[in-house]
């Protein structure tokens, strides 16, 4: 039984190196400098890349981040260092609440907000994925507030700090690198996700004009090359799915090992 | 002095008025009502959000009440809208799914929490939560494109001849099937159960296993005896969050199930689940059929509430009965 559990494990680990692996000899051939630079091509052409869709993927990622970090952030702050006992829970529930929606449904009401208003694009979908970010940075900031401990923020307001101040340069310095690791695997999270930017972003075959035309992202464009019939819009999807996957574990790695070298999470 | 911050009503502060008024200056009270706002803000999210799914749906609320989640037609043409085949081909995919996972997430974290070395122990969950980070879309590709053929070529035809008794595994097979979707989905949920397990297993106190083990229990009776009914509510509560996750999710199911509105017994035939049907329909949505599909939103919204509320309270339960040793 023992030995079976040892299987098990090694089926779990080995999944993760053979989608790496699959991934790299199907995608790994089409990458070439014209896969970062080019725009897709009209069909039937060869040659076509996914420059309009990182740009895209960026536009929308930094926006989530404008939104979802400082509220997320701050709110954090709040739930760690200010609040009572009532409004907390309620915030906190609210949080587990916002988190707990699947990814469609956030989708579905920012194109009932948003997009009805003022069409698909970059607007809608940060909006969409901001959204989706806040509770993972409330979640992580406020736990890596907690962990600092009691005495340095004491020994702060001993020295004549206010309250504010001591968590401006005391505590939140001290936690920073938590915050920080805890911010890039919500990012990295976040960037993976197809099915609100389905409903928010659009699709599009050119480079991007503004806040609200629509846009092309990766993970909707991997999405839309696999699905359609022509060979070599799978190959870029395989292309493009091992780029995403690559900067998403790369992302993932550095927060967990470097950023996060020598700090324990919190139990 | 009173500040020269006047009140509207030009009345003077008294008392605590003043100190409040003076204590905006000091910074601290920004400070704390910025933080207040934010997490505010949250709130005012969520409530929107949801009340955004209430109302958006009332259209078709009004108009089926119950009936839309038993009914099995889904017509934009006659307006007829039925939530009945979404709702089983989610449910089964997540059942199905759970039934594969269960077993190679509960033996992993097993092995992880009880077993293996702990540099071992860590470098491989490190691993598991680096799969938990794959995209969906990936995991999507690898089922259209690998886990297909395969599927169609070694693993169905067998289980066909040996199994066809069972109404489960008969009639034609495209590949895109309702079992597809399943193993796909499997394969995702699983680091998030071999991850919470893990965790609520190692935190079952020490004295328990080596109490086992001084009363003559062999390593694996003491730990599939003793060790893991004490963990037993948190793996519950590990189950159930796979389960809301794997309900909730969307591309990698959109593209194995083969999005066909059936309710069948068999399982290698296409189905579609309430994300996928939201996904594939929404582009040109409005009217009736956005507040039908906004509809399906919200029934989906309040099975993952509910899942991943049990989910908590399971969790909190061993972690309670961990640190009142």
């Amino acid at each position: 039984m023992l030995f079976l559990t040892g299987v098990c494990t090694l089926i779990a680990v080995s999944v993760l190196f053979f989608i790496l692996g699959y991934l790299f000899q199907k995608g790994g051939r089409s990458l070439s400098w014209h896969f970062f630079t080019n725009l897709p091509a009209p069909t039937g052409e060869t040659g076509g890349g996914m420059a309009n869709a990182i740009l895209g993927s960026g536009q929308v990622l930094a926006l989530a981040t404008c939104i979802g970090v400082p509220i997320g952030f701050t709110a954090g702050v709040y739930l760690a260092e200010y609040s009572g006992a009532a409004f907390a829970s309620i915030v906190r529930f609210m949080t587990d609440l916002l988190n707990g929606v699947p990814s469609i449904v956030v989708g579905v009401v920012t194109y009932t907000l948003v997009v009805l208003k003022t069409g698909t694009g970059p607007l809608a979908g940060g909006i969409a994925l901001g959204i989706m970010m806040i509770p993972i940075a409330v979640r992580s900031t406020e736990e890596f507030l907690r962990a600092v401990p009691n005495s340095l923020r004491e020994g702060a307001m001993a020295l004549g700090a206010s309250h504010w101040k001591t968590i401006v340069t005391v505590v939140i310095p001290a936690a920073i690198r938590g915050i920080l690791s805890g911010m890039m695997l919500n990012l990295a999270r976040v960037a993976g996700e197809t099915a609100p930017l389905l409903l928010t972003a659009g699709l599009s075959m050119y480079w991007n004009h503004g806040w609200s035309q629509p846009v092309a992202t990766l993970p909707v464009m991997i999405y839309t090359d696999a699905i359609g019939p022509q060979q070599d819009l799978h190959q870029q999807a395989w292309a493009a799915g091992f780029v995403l996957l690559c900067l998403v574990l790369l992302v993932n790695v550095l927060a967990r090992t470097v950023i996060s070298r020598g700090i324990h999470k919190p139990r | 002095m009173v500040s020269s911050a006047t009140v509207a009503s030009g009345i003077r502060p008294q008392g605590r008025m003043l100190s409040y008024l003076s204590r905006l200056k000091t910074g601290d009270e920004i400070a704390r009502l910025i933080a207040l706002t934010a997490a505010s803000a949250i709130v005012a999210i969520t409530l929107l959000l949801v009340w955004n799914l209430w109302t958006v749906s009332a259209p078709t609320r009004a108009k089926f009440g119950w009936s839309f989640l038993l009914a099995r037609i889904w017509d934009t043409n006659t307006d007829q809208y039925g939530a009945l085949p979404y709702i089983y081909g989610t449910t089964l995919t997540s059942l199905l799914a759970l039934v594969i996972a269960i077993p190679l997430g509960v033996g992993a974290a097993i092995f992880l929490a009880e077993l293996a070395p702990p540099r071992i122990s860590d470098a491989f969950t490190f691993l598991i939560e680096l799969l938990a980070a794959v995209p969906s879309v990936v995991f999507g590709l690898i089922g259209i494109f690998m886990l297909v053929p395969i599927l169609e070529s070694s693993v169905v035809p067998p289980l066909k001849k040996s199994l066809s008794f069972l109404p489960f595994f008969t009639g034609p097979f495209y590949g895109v099937s309702i079992f597809t979707a399943s193993i796909v989905l499997s394969l995702m949920i699983v680091p998030f159960i071999i991850s919470v397990s893990r965790e609520v297993l190692l935190a079952v106190p020490r004295d328990l296993r080596e109490a086992a083990l001084a009363v003559g229990a062999t390593k694996w009776e003491s730990t599939w005896q003793v060790v893991v009914p004490f963990a037993r509510s948190g793996i519950f509560g590990s189950i159930f969050l796979a389960l809301a996750r794997a309900l909730g999710e969307t591309m990698a199911v959109t593209m194995v199930i083969g999005n066909t509105p059936n309710i069948k017994a068999t399982l290698l035939a296409p189905g579609y689940s309430i994300a996928a049907k939201i996904a594939n329909e929404f582009g040109e949505a409005r009217g009736m059929v956005l507040s039908a599909l906004v509809e399906l939103g919200l029934v989906l919204f309040a099975l993952t509430i509910v899942i991943n509320g049990a989910a908590r309270l399971l969790i909190l339960m061993t972690t309670a009965k961990g640190t009142q040793q």
